[in-house]
Formats: C-alpha cells, structure tokens, sequence
C-alpha cells in the first residue's frame, strides 16, 4: 500500500475550506494519485543527516526597528469589500 | 532601426536621448499595435491607455527639464497581473481577484517608477501562476503569437506573448517553477529568473514563497540587464531579500568577456527531449566552444527528484498562501452561504478554477497531520541535496546550458493531464529549488518555425556574469531581434 | 474519596509596542475601527510580513525575567485555520522552536491571616512563544462586524505546565506573572483591554492518582477574580459529575463571570490540524550572549525581590511590603520618600503611603503619578512629627490640606498654626510621676521586660494634658523616670 490510498478528500477539502463536487473528487482523487506515484520517488533518495532546506539563502535577525508609519484610510481598506457596515467587514453570524 | 514597438530598450533610449522621438510616440505606437493584434493575441488581462499616456507626458516633460531618470525613462512596461499597481486591477488571472482593484504599489512597481517606466498593462497568466501554457487563466487563454493555435507558455504566458508581439518594450513576469524562462523560449523572447532574493517579492502575488521571483522579459539579454538593474536591490519589506552591492550589469556585459567554463548536464539532455530542440542547443554549445570556453560535462544527479519535490514544497505553500482568498475582506464572496464556513466553501469553491484547487488539495494533503515529515520534511531535505549538485558543480564551472523547454510549443489543449503538464518544467525547476539564477535566450527555430530557447544557469547572485555569458551568444547571433508574422 | 485537582494556564499577553508584529502600522486600543490597518494586516494579495525588533526584545526580557532558556535559534511557522478574524487565515506562531523554553513563575500562596507573609512556591513553564493577535468580532443580531485594528498585535503566549493545584494558586500566578511583565515593561497586562487573556485547562483526580484526568478547557476568563472563581467552580462541577457517577468530557467551557456558571461550547466538528510548516517568509532568529546581556541589563528588580529587601533595608512589616511591591512606581515612591526622611522613619514613612496616600488618590480617582503630595512632603511630614513639632491629630489634617493643594507641610503647619506647643517640662515631667504612680501594674509589667506595657502609661499622661503633649517627650521622660525609680 502506497502512502496516498488513503488520500481522504472529504478530510483534506475540508480543511482547505474548498467545496468540491463529486465529479471534482473523483477527478482529482485520481489525478492526485498519479502526482503523488511520481512524488513517490523521492522515497529512494538516502536523505540520512541531510539538513532540509526551508531558505534557499538563510540570513538571521532580518527585522526592522518599531517605528509606527501610517496605515490604510478606512476606506482604502474597505474599498475591496464584498459587505461592509460601520465601518467594519459584514460576515455571517459567527456563533463561536 | 525596427518600428518603435519592436524596438530594444537600448535603442529607444539612444532615440530619447537624441530627440528621435518621444515617450508619448513610443508610447502610442505601442498602443496602436496592442489594439492591432491583442484581439489574436489574448496577452493582457487589461490596459489603461489614459494612464500609460499620462506617465510618457510625464517621461518626456522631465527629459525637456534635463532631468531624464535613465536608460528606462519613457519605456512602456507590461506587468504581469500578479505584481501589484497602485489603483489598477490585480487578478492573478482568477475569478476570485476578478474586481480587486490593488491600493498599493509593489516594491518592483515602485522601482520602475523611479526609473522612469511607462506602467504599461496587466498580462496575462495562468490563475495565480498556476500552470505552463496560460490555459488556466479563467478569463482567457493567451496565444502564441508564432503560432495562434499553440500556447505562450506559462505562467508568465500574457508578458512573453506581448512582448513577442510587439504589445509592450519590456515585461515583467515572475517564476515559480519556470514561468518566465519558459514562456520566453516558448515565444523566442529573452526571459530573467533572478537569484532568490535579489528582486524584492512584495506586492507579488505569493504561489510558493520560498521559489517566486520576478524577474523581466525583453528583447535582448542588454535590456534584461537595463529592466534588472531598475528592479533589483535589498528591500526592507521583504524579508527574504538579500543585502548585496548591486553591480553594473549593463557595463558588466562589456568587461566581462571569459572565456568561461560552461557545463553540460548530462540529465538534462535525456528521455523527452526535443531532437530539434537538442540540436539548436547543441549548436549554441558549439558557438560557447568556438569562442574559446571550456566545455565540461557535469552531473546533476538528483535532478529527476526535482519535480516531486517541488509539486510538494510549492503546493504545501500554496494551499496556505491562498487561504487569504476566503470572500471575507475582498475578492469573490459566494451570494448563497448560509454561514461562516459555507462562505468559505462556496466561495473559494466559485472563486478558484480547476488546477487552484488541485494544487491546495495536495499541498493541504502534504502538510495535514501524519504525512509532514514523509512529504514536506523530506522535500526540504532532497531540495538540499539538488542545491549542493549545482554548488558542486559551480566548483567547476562558470554557468551551466541547458535547454529551456523539452519541446516547442505546444498546441492548446494538449496536456490535459495534469502531470505531463507538470513535466513540462523539468529543466527549470531544479534553478528555483537552489534559488539559482536562470535565463532563457532564443537560440533557434523548429522546421514548423517555433521558437526555442537555451537556458543558462548562473552562480548565486553573480548575476552580471551570467549576463555577460548570455550576451556573448545573444549578441552574435540575431534570433532574439526575429519577430513573428501576426 | 478525596479530590485534587490539576491546572495548566495558558496566558496571552500583548506586547506593547508602537508597531505591529509583522507590519509597521501603528498598535493600539480604542481606536475606531478598521483605522489601525495597511495592506499587511489586512493580507491583500502580494503582502510580506517583517519582524518587529521591540518585540523579541520584550518576549527576551519576559523570558529572562522568568528564569526561561532563550533558544540560540528559533523560527516561525505558519499555524493554518479558517476564522474571520484572522485575515490570512494562518497565524504566525512558534511551533517546534520557541524563543523561550522553561522557566517559573514564583507565587505567594495566602497566608493564615491577611497580615501574615504566605507560603512562596515555583510554578513551572513550559515554554513562552511569540506569534500574532487577531482582529475583533462583534456579533450583531443577524450577522457579525470585524475590525481588524488588533490583528497582528505581538502576541505572547506563556504556557504552564500542570502543575497548578487550586483557584488560589491559579490567582496568585497571574498577579505574579502580570507584576513581572508590568515591572518589564513589557505589558500593561489591562484585562477589561485583551491585554492579558487566560485560558484555563483543569482536571481532577482521585489523591494519590498519578495519572492525569480528563481536561476541560474554560475560556473567557476576562478577570483575574473570574479566573479564580471559574477555575474553582470547574473543579466543583467535575467532582459532583463524577462522584455522581458521571464521566468528565473533553471540552471547553464558557464561563459567565457574572453568574458564577459555565456552558460547553459547540465543540469543533472536526479535531484541529493546523498543518503548521516553517513560514517561508520570514528568516530564523538568532540570539546570542550580547543580545541577552543587553536586555539583562535593562531588567527591573521583581516585587518578590524587593519584599525581601524592603523587609530587610527598612525593616517593614508585611502588612507594607505586601502592598507597595506590586506596584513598581508606589513602590519607587515609597523609596524616595523614605530615603529623604532618613534613617528609621521607613516604616511611618510606609504608613502614610499605604493608608492615607493610597485613601487619599482613591477618593480623588487619581493615580499615583497626578499626586499633587510627592515623596519629599511625606518625608518632611514625617520628620516634622518625629521632631515634636506636629502632632498626630494635626498632622492628619496636614496631609489632607497637603493632597488637596501640593503645599509643603511645613507652610501648611505655619499657615494654619498647627505646630505643637512646646510643652512645659516641668508639668510634662508631673503628668509622668502621677501616672507612674497611679499605674503600678503597668510599671511592674514594663521593668519585667513587656517592653509594650509602657503604653498603658501614656494614655492617661495624654487624658491629663487634654492630647497636647509630645508623645516623644512623653516616651523619653517616662522612661528616664522608670529607668531611675
């Protein structure tokens, strides 16, 4: 058995917040199958004290001094909004 | 001297400078042809004529007053719809960004703006950069203007195209896996991956943030040193750009003269390429020989791990990049959710095309729990491993040559699998894996008369010497200056 | 069967900075909203985050000033969920590699009576990370309103382990850990502000029981008194489930200050996996010996500290320490005033502070900075009582006047004729000998060696001289008689 067989897509699409349909996950479930047999190759690769690489070009301590600088005008901010009132962003009812 | 909108940045900076014209004629030609050909050619996503005019009034007010910004100063620039614009729309080629109109420049924005460029429209790409041939773009599928059937390439499909076309006198793009330099060998134009680090990314629409870069496309590797010059530079909004002394690259070309050590890998010369393709490249080899270099064969031996490894490190950070778009603060809200999370689904679900959503799936796959360290964690650990094979290498060599592109370009619709599609940039993603720089330059044509590129890969931020490397063969031959019958 | 219970707290607090975590817009409270925003916090498409500097330097000090390991190295990473408040939908956070790792907060347990010093113990950390607040939610009737001015405030997340035992221990944690980041600078700690937030995991077990049972996690603990009084009822809840036969769930709970109940919150559909990976866009940090030895330097000595010197170099009681410590500037105040009135007069010097000060900002509403008395009126009063020249009563009145107009006690003393008249000796000297005579219990009691019997003494010398006499003359001629008899 081959990591991806249980490629659950209800799990992951869930987590990524993507409604798909069930031609979409029969479609991809397959297609992604095929990416991950070809990922499958790395498993061959003797990565034994191999640091992984996270930055091409690591440099420490980049940072800049706390200066504050002025931001975003309300409206500047809210000009991309799909809903807004008061000043704020519209979302449906969050019950936490 | 070719017509104003096929026509090199040297040269329409010499006729600036003399008087031959001006930044408001240079910039109506360029208008004239894209409303000439753009309704074949499909490159822009959209242009502001008005506000192109206004800056070349600008351009040429300032040149009146003696106070020219350089070789840039009046020069029509397209930008590639991922790169912000200040009060023009950003896309990124998606239904998502289809009304989003960025309040911001880029840095790289900003950068052209000092030096004077006309900011010219927004091009073109596959949805955020997703993709080898521009198909996935969900407002139109641009054509390569050597060949209407066939496709420009991708991501960067809309800027090599206009360019190419004579729509633009410089583009920029960026590139991920390959999304300028093979878009730039798609449409025999000349194509700049910088090193990682050396073009600020902020303002870019961020794919895979430890592999993006923007970098130009123009008419000859001179003018790729004129664009890099105005772009490059530490930038302290980004944290991942580097702090190095910007060199000269333009004079660069001039005193830097080798002859060099060119290495030939021998992976990337094997199964699946091109026999016409293999032959211009060898030709350019021999030209590189001829000249007096020293041609080595060098071995990239975890080069066929470079695709896995990058199809997990970029979806991982891709299906995280993307969880911005929710149709919360901006972007496509679905009109029918119920709640909270319903939003997020129908929203992301209506706003995102096919390949979008099959790159956050996998890369959400790769990082959810239990799968880390056999997907990502290893990835991380074989990018380290294909980084040291070019370093080792570079203990040998000057620059390395290599095809672009296994094959010409392709017809639309031909790769409707996705993975013959990812396969596509198996030349070029090793480059972005080792944060190397690359660049593409024309280097022939194929009996049906598609162009095809070579790709020279450089030493880390030694940019003015692959520059220089890449001048030498662009210089002495004329296939970047052909232009296709549109 | 016997009960205890077992509680680990996890503390947000917000680091107070000028800028924000990864953007250089301006942090604060109160503003209207969305006006605290730039493309950064709102993550428009394109945006990069940098490291705001003041912020590892706080999370530095924090960490020293609570005996953690600073990590010569450490990273970000991207903690992934979808929430409206949180506009990438990704944190940046600290998962594998904090900044700070162990550590303790010392706490005073209470004592068996308010004026008794309590028991001091160490509550260990587990770690302290650095990441990025959220925006603001306000739920409306029909839909909910996000503000984004908070979001990617700098954020500190301090971990306990669970070791905590009780509601009262949880208590004198978080007053301890919020003096020590009010003492660092590092936080104003307001909680009506967010400034300070604690979430709160509890289980209980049978005593004896090694292992641990199964937490609750009770959320929206806005007070430190609601921390205490919710934890307390946490654990009062799971014992009567369980010895009522029932089975504590994993959950978390909501509870209600104002009633005094909790609820369970609609527990999650799904258990959380935040595919946290290195965030690409940000480079590690590295801090070295001359980092920390820099911030060292720049830290304040802690209350518990200055309680004990306090206790030593001035010889106060606990019913002072314990209340000028925990508030670093009383505190620098008492230190002033005491070392201008000189040598011995560190404990009237504190009780003037403490009762009258304290009673007299209270009634005004003003804080100790607006205090119209400084420290060199309250050590010139003190010494003006020491000398005779103001009495008691009288000088009560002086500090009065003193907090409502900022004169110097001594102008008040000579502008209201309030000075002590000198005392004929003669008569004083009298007034002694009846007494002594008149109290030959006392007397016997005092040349025993009951050093306080002498005060019996002294109430009728002041009766006889209608409260005029100078309680010093008093004490230096009763004993110089009592020493000659």
């Amino acid at each position: 058995m081959s990591a991806h067989d249980d490629l659950n897509i209800d799990r992951i699409a869930n987590l990524a917040r993507l409604a798909l349909t069930p031609e979409e996950k029969v479609k991809f479930s397959a297609q992604l199958a095929d990416v991950l047999t070809n990922i499958e190759k790395l498993k061959q690769v003797d990565v034994t004290g191999v640091e992984p690489t996270a930055h091409a070009f690591p440099i420490y301590n980049v940072w800049a001094d706390d200066v504050a600088t002025p931001g975003l005008s309300v409206e500047a901010a809210l000009r991309n909004a799909p809903e807004k009132r008061d000043n704020m962003i519209v979302v449906p009812k969050v019950v936490e | 001297m070719p017509p104003l909108h096929f026509s090199t940045i040297a040269e329409l900076s010499d006729a600036l400078a003399a008087g031959k014209t001006t930044s408001v004629d240079l910039t109506r030609a360029v208008i004239a042809r894209t409303q000439a050909v753009e309704e074949r050619v499909k490159a822009f996503n959209s242009y502001d004529t008005a506000d192109a005019l206004a800056q070349a009034a600008a351009s040429d007010a300032r040149r009146a007053a003696g106070l020219s910004l350089g070789p840039l100063d009046g020069i029509p620039v397209g930008i590639k719809d991922v790169i912000a614009v200040t009060g023009q729309p950003l896309t990124a080629s998606s239904k998502m960004l289809a009304n989003f109109v960025s309040p911001y420049d880029a840095t790289v924005t900003e950068k052209l703006r000092k030096a004077g460029a006309v900011i010219w429209g927004r091009l073109n790409l596959d949805e955020f950069a997703m993709g080898s041939s521009t198909e996935n773009s969900a407002f139109h599928t641009t054509r390569n203007p050597y060949d209407l059937e066939r496709v420009p390439g991708g991501s960067s499909g809309g800027s090599a195209a206009a360019l190419a076309a004579g729509e633009a006198i410089a583009t920029l793009g960026s590139d991920t896996g390959g999304s300028i330099r093979q878009p730039a060998a798609l449409c025999n134009v000349v194509g700049l991956k910088p090193t990682y680090g050396l073009v600020s990314r902020y303002g870019l629409i961020a794919f895979a943030s430890s592999l993006d870069q923007i970098g130009p496309f123009t008419r000859s590797v001179e003018d790729a040193a004129i664009t890099l010059q105005a772009i490059a530079g530490h930038d302290e909004r980004d944290s991942t750009s580097v702090r190095i002394e910007i060199p000269d690259y333009r004079a660069a070309l001039r005193t830097k003269k080798g002859p060099w050590r060119i290495g030939i890998p021998r992976e990337y010369f094997g199964e699946g390429l091109d026999p016409e393709v293999a032959a211009a490249v060898e030709k350019a080899v021999s030209f590189y020989e001829k000249m007096g270099c020293e041609i080595k064969n060098v071995s990239l031996p975890h080069t066929e791990y470079g695709v896995g490894v990058y199809y997990i490190i970029a979806t991982a950070e891709c299906s995280s990049n993307l969880s911005r778009y929710d149709g919360v603060r901006y972007g496509h809200r679905s009109a029918d959710a119920k709640d909270i999370v319903d939003l997020y689904f129908k929203s992301r679900a209506e706003g995102f095309g096919p390949e979008v959503k099959r790159r956050i799936i996998l890369g959400t796959y790769v990082l959810s729990s239990g799968y880390y360290d056999a997907y990502y964690l290893r990835a991380q650990k074989v990018r380290t491993l294909i980084r040291q094979d070019f370093l080792n290498a570079y203990d040998e060599v000057d620059a390395i040559l290599t095809p672009t592109s296994p094959t010409p370009a392709f017809k639309r619709g031909a790769k409707a699998d996705p993975l013959a599609m990812y396969l596509c940039d198996v030349y070029t993603i090793g480059v972005n894996l080792a944060g190397l720089p690359g660049i593409s330059v024309p280097c022939g044509f194929s009996s049906g008369g598609l162009p095809i590129g070579m790709q020279l890969i450089g030493q880390p931020f030694k940019e003015a010497d692959l520059l220089a490397i890449a001048h030498a063969y662009d210089s002495a031959h004329d296939w970047s200056r052909r232009t296709p019958n549109l | 069967m016997k009960y205890e219970a077992v509680i680990g707290l996890e503390v947000h607090v917000q680091i107070k900075t000028r800028s924000k975590m990864f953007t250089r817009v301006a942090a604060g409270y109160g503003h209207p909203a969305n006006t605290l925003t730039d493309p950064v916090v709102l993550a428009l498409p394109g945006v990069l985050p940098v490291m705001n500097k003041a912020a590892l330097d706080a999370i530095i000090k924090a960490g020293l000033l609570l005996g953690c390991d600073i990590a010569p190295v450490c990273k970000w990473d991207r903690k992934n969920y979808f929430y409206p408040d949180s506009p990438k939908n990704y944190q940046i956070s600290q998962y594998d590699q904090p900044i700070c790792l162990n550590g303790s907060v010392e706490i005073e347990l209470p004592g068996r009576a308010r004026n008794i010093q309590g028991e001091h113990k160490k509550i260990a950390l587990t770690r302290i990370h650095l990441e990025e607040d959220v925006g603001k939610l306000n739920h409306e009737a029909f839909d909910s309103l996000v503000d984004y001015n908070r979001a990617g405030t700098p954020l500190m997340e301090i971990v306990s382990e669970p070791v905590i035992k009780s509601a009262e221990e949880a208590y004198a944690y978080l007053t301890s850990l919020r003096a020590t980041m009010i003492y660092g600078g590092i936080s104003d700690c307001d909680m009506e502000k967010g400034q300070l937030r604690c979430d709160a995991n509890i289980s209980i077990r049978p005593v004896g029981e090694t292992r641990l049972g199964t937490k609750v996690e009770l959320k929206n603990l806005n007070s430190i008194s609601f921390v205490r009084d919710g934890i307390a009822h946490e654990i009062k809840r799971q014992i009567a489930v369980v010895e009522s036969g029932g089975v504590i769930v994993q959950e978390t709970r909501d509870y209600d200050g104002m009633t005094g109940t909790s609820q369970s919150l609609r527990s999650k559909e799904m258990a959380h996996d935040y595919r946290y990976f290195p965030d690409p866009d940000l480079m590690p940090v590295k801090v070295d010996e001359a980092w920390k030895a820099r911030i060292h330097a720049e830290c304040p000595e802690l209350p518990f500290a200055k309680q004990t010197r306090f206790q030593g170099d001035y010889s106060l009681p606990y019913t002072l320490t314990s209340v000028l410590v925990w508030d670093q500037a009383l505190a620098d105040y008492f230190e002033e005033a005491a070392k201008l009135a000189g040598p011995g007069k560190a404990q009237a010097v504190g009780n003037w502070i403490v009762n009258d000060l304290q009673r007299e900002l209270g009634a005004a509403n003003l804080d100790l900075a607006d205090a119209r008395v400084r420290p060199a009126h309250i050590a010139e009063l003190v010494k003006l009582i020491d000398a005779g020249t103001l009495l008691s009563n009288a000088a009560k009145e002086v500090f009065v006047e003193m907090a409502a107009t900022g004169e110097p006690p001594a102008a008040i003393v000579a502008k209201r004729g309030l000075a002590a008249a000198p005392t004929d000796t003669a008569e004083l000297e009298q007034w002694c000998r009846d007494a002594i005579a008149a109290n030959a219990k006392s007397v016997a009691e005092f040349q025993a060696g009951k050093e306080s019997a002498i005060n019996g003494l002294k109430g009728p010398i002041m009766k006889a001289s209608k409260g005029k006499a100078n309680p010093k003359l008093v004490d230096e001629t009763l004993r110089r008689l009592l020493a000659g008899a």
